[in-house]
């Protein structure tokens, strides 16, 4: 059976697509080296639109409205211009409401885009990029160490990674966060209140990682500035101990942190990554097959977010404790105790 | 249908959710259709396989090692049709429910009329309704053009206007709609079903042709004032469903080549199925099918007159998990656990299990979590569903859930519980069924499955129906009474075909069964105490003739509505007593 890769690697080839969701404008070049903050790709779009009925207002039919639009498809309007005029001694005269771009233009009626907004695109990884995607975006490249979690809150930043966790179930408060920490990028635990998190945002922190973090905060955490990412889960679950390995040890260290939320279907993932000067590093697998001797996590219980090694495959369906019978594996536990898990419950990491 | 008509055509089925995808292969033995057996396999329509068709490749792979018959090429193909050597199958049907749900824009005349049958149309497939237009709306057209633009739709449904009706007024609804699409990339433009006045079918034409990504007709769901027809609708709508479904994701097309269009949503092919049924049994009694699984929860039962079809994937136990909370409270969820749970618990486990739909419940307490959420889910949509029932069916009180034989069940959740008394008892709770009710599980999803087969061949859904390949559970009895705990509410006396007798005498608040084997029949004597009705009339008795199951015949004496008590530590050991009785832990 095929397995899904959660990738929690010291050293790998990361190669990410980023792409805009509408067409736009590319703004980065082939070979150009980027940091994860920099925009790649934009594409503007309108936000309010205002739909004047030129023949209803001239009093005229739309096809007679038609004739008397004086301006054109794509035009950029400035407010109060002239949009149409009727005839006689005393014309009435439509005008734009506001300054915007003519959208549409029929039936006696012209569509104006009233306000604009911007969709960036920004690079989420530092690295080179090795495509250009024209009016969607780029693919980059870079080598490093990649840690993947589970929830993001949709932000990207990069900063000096500062460890405040002793442990992996530590629980991080508001009271070990100060001054010192600004522009760092925390790597916190398990988050418990909204004052731990306001009290970041207070401290202009670049991002947030985290081994779980409750429900009832993720309202917040979604409208925080810097990143924020979930390792492991929801509520108080530990930190998986070889994603506490790596980025414990790599303290003090610049990580971007690119907490994109989970897309099931597409297959992003919020992840950490810690560029090595490396010039060779292995590709990425995204599924293999379950064998004996892989690490894998418990996706859950027992050992919810525990990581493990598979011992053997288990012949057809074993029963387990719920009553369910599945096809299951004998997993060792990095703490030396065994489980027998179902198959659709393991991830293997690597 | 005399056997001799059976022309031997193997089908394979197969079922794609979020979670699973099962293979079911039908062939005719000694003249007549037979479920073979079934395979399964997790379902790889997200990431990182982002392939629906190589979890139907997993699952038919594990079905040809229960079969020992080959069934994939080398290449992992499907060999259809069947070989001289005995390999491959004769043809292919497969239903799909898998994917994100569906982003609707309603679009209708009058709130109560036909934007409420549009939002009927929109609930027989896997979709969420993510803005509604209609005459009463008092923003601009600007307004209107926004917030479709915002919605991101992937269709919108217009209905308005009785055939030859009103058309100025919908035609003036056209706009916003074609403008906001007309504005979106090409690629996303939403595809339109319009099922309104058909006299305007050549203005649509003329209005949304070039700026939609599709543009859909359908006979008029409203083509009198006080006629609702959605049928036609929800065909046309089930084909626009796949063809979003075959842009959005990938190995759908793959699906289709292989099964040659036979292609169905699970939903559909499930009402398909029960309106059927309904026709042929023609009972006073209603037919009811439910399933509940990781993509949604499905109801869909079948009337003397009227075939009804509500698919919620709101209440789904798959990626939308969190979102239950919109519906229900985590209280409400744990009043339905024998195990004491804390609501921070259950928070978590909703959040958690949304991140790995195909998860299994591994452990004693993952399993109650998993059982409470699908009885309050199930228990919602049977809510929600109850509304379109029509007015005339069959009931005992008219707030209660209508007289319905049998009900059919099915689904991941259910599939996911291991003794037939677990699941029982969840339907029970969740659906709260009066009167006499045969109960049928459904554990390979066959009955969709046999719906998407009857476009193809109209004898195997009888004959697989009639073939024991669904597990009669047995046939429960749910008297409408109110009387105090302990009270007896019931006495009966089931006489078997070999004249043994055996007696119970029902309390209210209490579970109670006597044995009765699956394939026997036998006929039930009842006597009801203190106004409790069963169907005959309020305080009347009868005799019914009753057929077994794998829990006999279950007497149901807990009430209608079903009150729980209050004090958590009783409730819990009151659920313990009520699984012990079926058979259950």
């Amino acid at each position: 059976m095929q397995a899904p890769v959660l990738h929690i690697i010291g050293l790998a080839n990361i190669v990410r697509e980023r792409v805009l969701p509408v067409p736009g404008e590319t703004l980065a070049r082939l070979n150009q080296k980027v940091s994860s903050g920099d925009v790649v790709a934009e594409a503007h779009f309108a936000r309010e639109h205002a739909l004047l009925d030129v023949a209803r207002i001239l009093r005229v039919s739309p096809k007679m409205a038609n004739s008397l639009i004086q301006c054109k498809f794509g035009e950029t309007l400035a407010a109060g211009a002239q949009i149409a005029a009727g005839r006689g001694l005393f014309p009435r005269v439509v005008k734009a409401p506001s300054a915007g771009r003519v959208a549409a233009i029929g039936g006696g009626q012209v569509l104006l885009e009233i306000s604009e907004s911007k969709i960036e695109v920004r690079a989420g990884i530092p690295g080179i990029v090795t495509q250009v995607i024209p009016e969607r975006g780029v693919v980059i490249q870079t080598a490093g160490s990649l840690i993947q979690g589970v929830w993001g809150n949709g932000r990207i930043d990069a900063g000096q990674l500062v460890n405040l966790m002793e442990q992996p179930d530590s629980v991080l408060t508001a009271a070990q966060l100060d001054v010192s920490f600004r522009g760092a990028v925390i790597l916190g635990g398990i988050v418990k209140d909204p004052e731990t998190l306001k009290a970041a945002a207070e401290l202009q922190i670049r991002g947030l990682i985290l081994s779980s973090i409750y429900p009832s905060l993720l309202a917040l955490a979604r409208e925080l500035r810097f990143p924020i990412m979930a390792t492991d889960g929801f509520g108080p679950l530990p930190m998986n101990s070889l994603a506490y390995q790596l980025l414990s040890s790599n303290a003090k260290r610049d990580v971007t942190v690119n907490a994109e939320a989970y897309d099931r279907y597409g297959g992003g993932r919020p992840e950490v990554i810690i560029p090595l000067p490396v010039a060779e590093a292995p590709d990425l697998a995204e599924t293999v097959e379950f064998a004996p001797g892989l690490q894998v996590r418990m996706r859950r219980p027992p050992a919810l977010g525990a990581l493990g090694s598979i011992i053997s495959i288990k012949a057809g369906q074993t029963a387990l404790p719920s009553g369910l019978r599945a096809p299951c594996a004998e997993i060792k536990l990095t703490n030396g105790e065994t489980v027998i898990a179902p198959l659709v419950n393991l991830e293997v990491v690597g | 249908m005399p056997s001799s008509l059976v022309d031997g055509n193997s089908l394979l089925a197969l079922d794609i959710d979020a979670a699973a995808t099962r293979a079911v292969l039908f062939d005719v033995v000694e003249g007549e259709y037979r479920f073979i057996a079934s395979g399964a396999a997790p379902s790889t329509v997200e990431a990182p396989f982002k392939d629906a068709s190589e979890g139907a490749r997993n699952a038919i792979q594990n079905l040809q090692n229960v079969i020992g018959k080959t069934l994939l090429d080398e290449n992992r193909n499907l060999i259809t049709p069947s070989q001289p050597n005995g390999v491959g199958v004769d043809s292919l049907v497969v239903n799909f429910s898998a994917g994100p749900a569906l982003r609707v824009v309603i679009v209708g005349l009058l709130k109560e009329i036909s934007l409420a049958s549009a939002r009927r149309l929109a609930e027989s497939t896997y979709a969420r309704v993510v803005e509604t237009i209609d005459m009463s709306d008092s923003r601009k057209p600007a307004q209107q053009i926004d917030a479709i633009l915002r919605a991101k739709p992937d269709l919108v449904i217009i209905a308005g206007g009785t055939d030859g009706g009103a058309s100025r007024s919908i035609q003036k609804m056209l706009e916003p709609v074609g403008l906001a699409s007309f504005l979106m990339p090409e690629e996303k433009r939403p595809l339109v079903l319009f099922a309104g006045n058909e006299k305007l079918t050549e203005d649509v034409q003329a209005l949304l042709k070039d700026q939609t990504g599709g543009l859909h007709f359908s006979p008029n769901v409203r083509p009198a004032l006080e006629t609702e027809d959605l049928d036609p609708a929800q065909s046309e709508l089930a084909r626009i469903h796949l063809e979003i479904r075959r842009r959005q994701i990938n190995g759908v097309d793959t699906l289709n080549l292989w099964s040659g269009g036979n292609l169905l949503p699970t939903g559909y092919a499930a009402g398909r199925m029960v309106r059927f049924l309904a026709k042929l049994y023609a009972s006073s009694k209603g037919i009811l099918n439910v399933d509940i699984g990781a993509s949604a929860a499905v109801i869909a039962a079948g009337f003397k007159d009227k075939s009804t079809l509500n698919i919620y994937p709101q209440f789904g136990l798959g990626e939308g998990l969190p979102g239950l909370l919109h519906h229900t409270t985590l209280e409400n969820i744990l009043r339905w656990s024998p195990l004491d749970i804390s609501v921070g618990a259950l928070r978590d486990y909703l959040y958690q299990k949304s991140l790995y739909p195909s998860a299994i419940a591994a452990t004693q307490e993952d399993m109650a979590m998993f059982n409470a959420i699908a009885r309050e889910a199930l228990f919602l949509a049977m809510q929600a569903a109850k509304r379109d029932f029509p007015r005339g069916a069959a009931r005992i009180k008219p707030d209660l859930t209508p007289l319905f034989d049998p009900i059919l069940a099915g689904g991941g959740a259910l599939n996911n519980i291991a003794k037939p008394g677990e699941a029982l008892l969840l339907l029970l709770d969740a659906l709260q069924p009066v009167g006499i009710n045969t109960v049928i599980l459904d554990q390979n999803t066959l009955l969709p499955m046999l719906g998407a087969a009857a476009s193809q061949n109209n004898i195997l859904p009888v004959q697989a129906l009639e073939s024991g390949a669904f597990l009669s559970v047995g046939t429960v009895i749910s008297p409408v009474s109110e009387s105090s705990y302990g009270t007896p509410i019931l006495r009966a006396k089931l006489v078997y075909s070999s004249g043994a007798e055996a007696r119970v005498e029902l309390k209210y608040g209490t579970l109670e069964s006597l044995p009765l084997a699956s394939g026997e029949s036998a006929t039930l004597e009842i006597q009801t105490l203190r106004g409790a009705d069963v169907g005959f009339g309020a305080g009347r008795g009868g005799k019914t003739p009753v057929s077994g199951g794998a829990l006999g015949v279950v007497f149901d004496g807990r009430g209608r509505p079903l009150n729980l008590p209050t004090d958590a530590v009783r409730r819990r050991e009151l659920i313990k007593k009520w699984l012990w009785t079926l058979g259950g832990e």
